[in-house]
């Protein structure tokens, strides 16, 4: 009976999970077009291709310099939790606003912020020429110095709203003891926050670390959005992307495009796997 | 930076409400300033989307290269003209049709996956709780690449079925609802038993209906992300009557339409069916977002 009820799962799960993850690898090997007459078994040749791929390491670069998103995200969510956490009148309402982001889609939120970041009808350069701090319209998503980490700071300001909630959540698992006893003891609000309040939210940090550097490592709507992966802000997975599906960009080398993929796999295994075990010895302590 | 930004200050922030310290003098400003901060913050975080809003109601020959949030003439022309002419009322319908879609399949095949794996004793079941929740391991844009070709050999490339096949179950339901079902206690359903039900009847009639709470949550959770997905549809769509709406104004935003105002006003239509949602089942949306991580 177990078996029945388990059935459509895992029919489904089977054909599109498991099959093309197993397949995945296998194509990695392959040197894979799907219109071709006969496709050819090249072993580790794309791999050796992509050491030597100088536009791949950029976006590995870039993805990797994407978890520098992870700190600030885990400080600026926590500061904003630390602002809605007090029951004050309104107080949902805030929290609501804070998190509209997270249930919008990036698409939408990317457009929104290249109305801001335009370098001649932006918002920001026209506030900027306004304060009188830069008349000249700076390129924020046409410039190599700016555009990957304006694109950066929307992903930030995408995600802060759901890691507010769960320090929010963490917060409330603060012993209120500890607060107290420590504030008998004479320690302030200083004292308390770093010696109360973050040892006993290191759980929810390492938590929102991970899920905030594997989703780091997957970024690809707003390069795809914002600068479609031009002066150099492309990642691995927008990479992929470009190799493997973009017609109008050399084609559909799916060989290649997986052999990305298990780099990128690779990458955010190995990367989940020694944070685990760091932020779990730390907790130990 | 804002103020926020340094731990320090909130930690003062925080320790001021503390039941104790309420009443001292001083402390009204600051609560005064704690709502100005409130405030001030509300603009970073829905300012954006204020201004995109704005610009999808500003006719062509005003500029939008000013401060005013609402135009002197305001128009709805490019929503009129985006519904009809660039095809997003169509997208919309597709959107619709691969959520709901989504979202039935999902209750329905997490439950009956999660039901037996909480519940019952056989053969193998570790291992196969044991495979489902080593998918979530695997990185999409990893298997989407033979996805695509198993699609194409299904004859799924450029079908609505296609966009929604990906998203037909996910190891993060069937992990959720067995969590809940484990949590149901014995003797409901061995009553049942003794009744004479069957295992289905069982199943609909009595534990279905208990694990409301948590299929609500995945129903929203599953209903937020197929509406916002992106990249599977970009990828197994070809032709305008099957884009699903993030596609479609990902298309209005590229170069070959010229005016800003449409995608505009495509985005308003994306995102407002969602917001709306959100301003209704707020309490859902949130605690369905956080239960998968925080549990522990």
């Amino acid at each position: 009976m177990a078996w029945v009820f388990l059935m459509p799962t895992i029919i489904v799960m089977g054909v599109f999970q498991f099959l093309p993850m197993v397949c995945a690898f296998a194509l990695s090997l392959w040197d894979y077009f799907p219109n071709a007459p006969e496709n050819q078994f090249v072993f580790l040749d794309n791999f050796i291709r992509l050491l030597h791929d100088s536009a791949f390491w950029l976006s590995v670069r870039n993805s990797l310099l994407y978890l520098l998103c992870v700190p600030i995200i885990v400080v600026l969510s926590l500061g904003l939790a630390l602002l809605v956490e007090p029951k004050i009148p309104g107080i949902g309402f805030f929290r609501a606003c804070y998190y509209l982001p997270v249930v919008t889609m990036m698409v939408v939120v990317a457009f929104a912020w290249s109305l801001i970041f335009d370098t001649d009808n932006g918002l920001l350069n026209a506030f900027l020429a306004a304060a009188g701090i830069s008349e000249e319209g700076i390129g924020w998503l046409t410039n190599e110095r700016y555009a990957l980490w304006s694109v950066m700071a929307v992903t930030v300001w995408k995600g802060l709203g759901y890691y507010m909630v769960l320090f929010i959540v963490g917060l409330k698992a603060v012993p209120m003891e500890l607060r107290e006893a420590a504030r008998i003891d004479g320690a302030n609000s200083i004292q308390s926050f770093f010696n109360v309040t973050i040892p006993s939210l290191w759980p929810v940090i390492s938590i929102a670390s991970i899920i905030s550097s594997i989703s780091a490592l997957q970024v690809f709507e707003e390069i795809y959005m914002m600068t479609n992966g031009r002066v150099g802000t492309s990642t691995v997975v927008f990479d992929i992307y470009e190799t493997g599906f973009d017609m109008g960009n050399g084609g559909i080398d799916l060989g290649y495009a997986s052999a990305m993929g298990v780099v990128l796999f690779a990458i955010i295994f190995s990367f989940t796997a020694i944070s685990a075990r760091k932020m779990d010895s730390m907790y130990a302590k | 930076m804002t103020p926020y930004a340094s731990p320090a200050k909130e930690a003062t922030g925080f320790v001021t409400y503390s039941p104790a310290a309420k009443r001292r003098p001083g402390r009204i400003a600051l609560r005064v300033l704690h709502y100005v901060v409130l405030i001030l913050l509300i603009f970073v975080f829905i300012g954006p989307f204020l201004w995109m809003a704005s610009i999808s109601i500003r006719p062509s020959n005003e500029s939008i290269y000013t401060f005013d949030l609402i135009p002197e003439a305001p128009t709805l022309e490019f929503y009129a003209t985006t519904w009809t002419e660039y095809s997003l009322d169509r997208a919309f319908l597709n959107s619709l049709i691969v959520t709901v879609a989504s979202v039935v399949s999902n209750v329905l095949l997490c439950s009956w996956a999660a039901y037996p794996l909480a519940r019952m004793a056989f053969r193998g079941k570790q291992l196969v709780f044991l495979l489902i929740l080593s998918t979530m391991m695997v990185p999409f844009q990893l298997y989407m690449i033979p996805l695509f070709l198993i699609s194409l050999k299904l004859g799924l490339f450029d079908t609505l079925l296609g966009v929604i096949v990906p998203s037909t179950v996910g190891a993060f339901g069937i992990y959720l609802l067995r969590q809940y079902y484990q949590s149901i206690p014995k003797d409901l359903e061995e009553a049942a038993r003794i009744d004479g039900a069957g295992e289905f009847q069982i199943w609909a009639k009595i534990m279905f209906p208990l694990t409301k709470p948590a299929v609500v949550t995945l129903a929203i959770f599953v209903f937020v992300q197929t509406w916002s997905s992106f990249l599977w549809p970009l990828i197994i769509t070809n032709s305008e009557e099957r884009y699903t709406l993030p596609v479609a104004v990902a298309r209005l935003s590229g170069d070959f339409i010229g005016e800003t105002q449409f995608t505009a006003a495509g985005s308003v239509i994306a995102v407002l069916p969602i917001i709306i949602l959100f301003a209704l089942l707020q309490r859902w949306f949130i605690g369905g977002m956080t239960m998968g991580s925080v549990k522990g």
